[in-house]
């Protein structure tokens, strides 16, 4: 094989390759969309982040704004701390709310931001304070039976409000 | 006659250490070799070109055809799996993470030691078994810097595009059968993908794994070959300990990778 036809399959085979990995990179991995845009950080604590997880999207109008960076545990407070970072392109203002929402009800877990009316904007670094805890399914759950128990004993109980302060003032009527 | 058998066991254990530390010795000795002649390899880049010529190249149809029927048949079990719990749509993310992640560099990695190493190793041994590498050292041409650095580095070069269009051909043929075939919205197939696959956490440590796999497959299959007893059967098992040892390598290595490259997620 002469040296022009060698040169011209490596020259082939390298094209090629890096085509792949161009691919890849933008078909696939969608690098030019969200790769490495600058962004600047803020901070929401919760009470319960649910199933948060790292780098899950960060959402305002359904529309990707930014990503879960971290998340730690205060150990003052007992309050999760989500470290997110925001696309350079977006602004929030100061009395934006965070809220955890589920995409669906076995979808993924993530940030919902609501603008309010405030004139001034979130800078880097700063914390949201209005935060929105996630609806724990569980605790949903044992709320809705417990209430749905607390109803079927109201009737036996002889009022419609099962509180000790009735029992107490049925119990002065008989008296 | 007992102490006789004992003696001869521990001798013989004694043997196999000192000659496997020695072997560890000149596998030292010839890393650093490799890596002071590695310059040369792109002085003499016309060689190192012919190299990438015969492992990459020449690779090419086997890595491709794999790579398509891969992908074809994660899409088809992927599916199945995925369409018990109404994810259809998902199967874009199962294939591309899969592929990029690990099938793609470690099933090319292994292709690539099975088709290049063994050939690399062949070549070697038998010009180590004719004398040519003797003959060379007569001429004062230095056989490291003239045979085995530019395989070395044409390996080096090859392997990450090789995994690369694995990975590529993989999710193509992923695509025939899930878009074409079975009939998922194009749309949520590329969407749910692209928003799934990030470029650096997925896509770079995927490219960061096959250059590894590709250093680790060149080192051994140049050094079992100069290292090979000069003799046909040396050859013959030089060949087989590349294919075995860069095989067994790339899946420890590759374990490795993973747990240092994607530990943490999802916590």
């Amino acid at each position: 094989m002469s040296r022009a036809t060698l040169d011209l399959w490596v020259g082939i085979f390298v094209t090629i390759g890096i085509a792949a990995i161009l691919f890849l990179a933008l078909k696939v991995g969608n690098l030019a969309s969200v790769g490495s845009t600058p962004g600047y950080h803020l901070q929401a604590a919760f009470d319960n982040i649910g199933g948060l997880k790292l780098r899950a999207p960060v959402k305002a109008a359904g529309v990707v704004v930014g990503r879960v960076e971290q998340i730690r545990l205060d150990p003052q407070t007992y309050q999760a701390v989500v470290s997110m970072k925001i696309d350079r392109g977006f602004q929030f203002t100061k009395d934006t709310i965070a809220s955890i929402l589920t995409s669906g009800l076995l979808g993924e877990v993530y940030i919902g931001l609501d603008s309010g009316g405030d004139t001034k904007m979130l800078a880097d670094g700063d914390r949201i304070t209005k935060t929105q805890s996630a609806i724990v399914l569980e605790k949903l759950i044992g709320q809705f039976l417990f209430d749905k128990a607390a109803a079927g004993t109201a009737p036996t109980a002889g009022g419609p409000a099962p509180q000790p302060g009735a029992g107490s003032a049925a119990a002065g009527a008989a008296k | 006659m007992f102490a006789d058998t004992i003696a001869g066991a521990l001798r013989r254990v004694g043997a196999a250490t000192l000659d496997s530390l020695a072997r560890l010795g000149f596998a030292a000795r010839f890393s650093v070799a490799i890596v002071m002649h590695l310059p040369g390899a792109f002085r003499r880049l016309s060689l190192t070109l012919r190299e990438i010529y015969f492992e990459g190249v020449l690779s090419l149809v086997i890595i491709l055809v794999s790579g398509l029927f891969v992908g074809m048949v994660l899409a088809l079990q992927g599916y199945d799996v995925l369409t018990r719990y109404g994810a259809n749509e998902s199967l874009g993310i199962l294939v591309a993470l899969s592929l990029v992640r690990e099938l793609g560099p470690v099933v090319a990695g292994l292709l690539f030691a099975s088709r290049a190493g063994s050939a690399v190793t062949a070549e070697i041994g038998l010009m180590k078994t004719t004398e040519q590498l003797s003959a060379m050292e007569m001429m004062a041409v230095d056989p490291l810097a003239r045979v085995v650095a530019p395989r070395f580095v044409g390996g080096i070069i090859s392997m990450p595009l090789l995994a690369s269009l694995f990975s590529t051909l993989g999710i193509f043929g992923a695509y025939l059968v899930g878009v074409r075939l079975i009939g998922i919205d194009a749309g949520s197939f590329w969407g749910n993908m692209q928003a799934a696959v990030d470029f650096r956490y997925d896509i770079l440590n995927g490219f960061i794994k096959s250059v590894v796999f590709g250093i680790a497959v060149s080192a051994i299959a140049v050094f079992e070959g100069y290292n090979a007893r000069p003799t046909a059967e040396g050859v013959s098992s030089a060949t087989t300990r590349t294919v075995v040892a860069s095989s067994l390598s790339i899946l420890a290595l590759d374990f490795v990778l993973t747990v240092f490259m994607f530990r943490g997620v999802g916590v």
